[in-house]
């Protein structure tokens, strides 16, 4: 069904925009000149894929709605993005522990998108798989570096890989509407991402002498269907102040 | 020991058949960083295929002080230059 595949095309594209947006505050105030640009980077990447998500997106609505309308006039419960994207910057190990946890799913995602039936989704997917690749070097490389750092750098990163853990069920906890896109081809089944993400952060914890969370842990939900954290108001509040002001503002 | 990351410099190779051209420095903790952070201060514009980071401190430089005595004898010596021999038509990269 057309409107299964927008709402599915809606959780892409607002996994991206959201992150991005996150991402960007941190524009001039990153820890270094170095991770500054590199965050901002990161950001830009995502809002570009935003931005083919999005764009196609409207395209299967099929009523005329651009990836601006989307991004910009959609209130909160309309989107569609995971709950982990949108938690607080909270200091940088945050900041990168959900990063590092995003960017390791994405990878795994959009290496089977890439395989979709669905050709655009397949070539959105490969257009960005390769931006993604480098992200995950990225935040898995630091993760290491602060996890295996100082006593101070190693506490502050365990705290941050635990805060964030019970955000990560929803990536790989498959509701109807993902069942349904798994059934049509264009989408994999979630829970198969489940064991190459677990093995992947695995990995990484070890050489980051971190404590792997309790993956039997209680995962909250909810994101996917709309039901957000408080913060996703504040960000939205944020991120379409110009166009709720000034409607229909062009540059 | 000093709380700064070290100090590399970036050296970018913008095509093949081209050399490598410094193109700036920045600060990293060690090798896997400096490239990352070169790739991601210096290439954001397509700019490169190859990256070559060197650590500042490994830089042997001449002194400016040494000016006269290691540049200045070349510059009555004209006959050094090539201009002297037509070129081929056709000839690039020279």
């Amino acid at each position: 069904m057309q409107d299964d595949k927008f709402q599915w095309l809606l959780r892409c594209g607002d996994n991206a925009l959201i992150l991005s947006q996150r991402l960007s505050a941190w524009c001039g105030k990153g820890p270094a000149l170095e991770e500054d640009m590199a965050v901002t980077n990161v950001a830009l990447d995502l809002l570009g894929q935003a931005r083919l998500w999005l764009s196609f997106a409207g395209e299967c609505e099929g009523s005329g709605r651009d990836e601006d309308q989307l991004a910009y006039l959609r209130d909160v419960q309309d989107f569609r993005n995971l709950l982990l994207v949108e938690q607080p910057n909270g200091h940088f190990g945050d900041t990168l522990a959900r990063q590092f946890y995003f960017d390791t799913w994405h990878y795994y995602l959009l290496t089977a998108l890439c395989q979709s039936a669905d050709a655009q989704v397949a070539a959105i997917a490969e257009k960005s798989l390769k931006e993604v690749s480098y992200h995950l070097r990225r935040s898995g490389d630091l993760i290491v570096r602060l996890g295996d750092g100082t006593a101070e750098s190693h506490a502050r990163m365990q705290a941050s890989v635990d805060n964030l853990w019970m955000y990560c069920g929803e990536m790989w906890s498959p509701d109807a509407l993902d069942l349904a896109m798994a059934q049509q081809g264009v989408a994999p089944d979630l829970a198969s991402l489940y064991a190459p993400w677990l093995d992947h952060v695995r990995r990484m914890f070890e050489a980051a002498t971190l404590r792997l969370p309790d993956p039997a842990a209680w995962m909250q939900s909810g994101g996917k269907q709309g039901q957000h954290s408080e913060h996703l108001g504040f960000l939205l509040a944020e991120m379409q102040f110009l166009q709720r002001a000034y409607p229909g503002a062009q540059w | 020991m000093s709380k700064e990351w070290p100090l590399w410099e970036i050296f970018i190779r913008s095509q093949h058949g081209l050399s490598h051209k410094h193109v700036g420095s920045l600060h990293a903790p060690d090798a896997v960083m400096a490239m990352n952070h070169a790739r991601d201060v210096y290439t954001r514009r397509n700019e490169g295929v190859s990256i070559w980071v060197v650590p500042a401190a490994q830089i042997v430089a001449s002194s400016p002080s040494d000016k006269g005595e290691l540049f200045e004898p070349a510059n009555s010596k004209v006959y050094r230059h090539p201009t002297f021999f037509p070129m081929p038509d056709g000839v690039k990269n020279i």
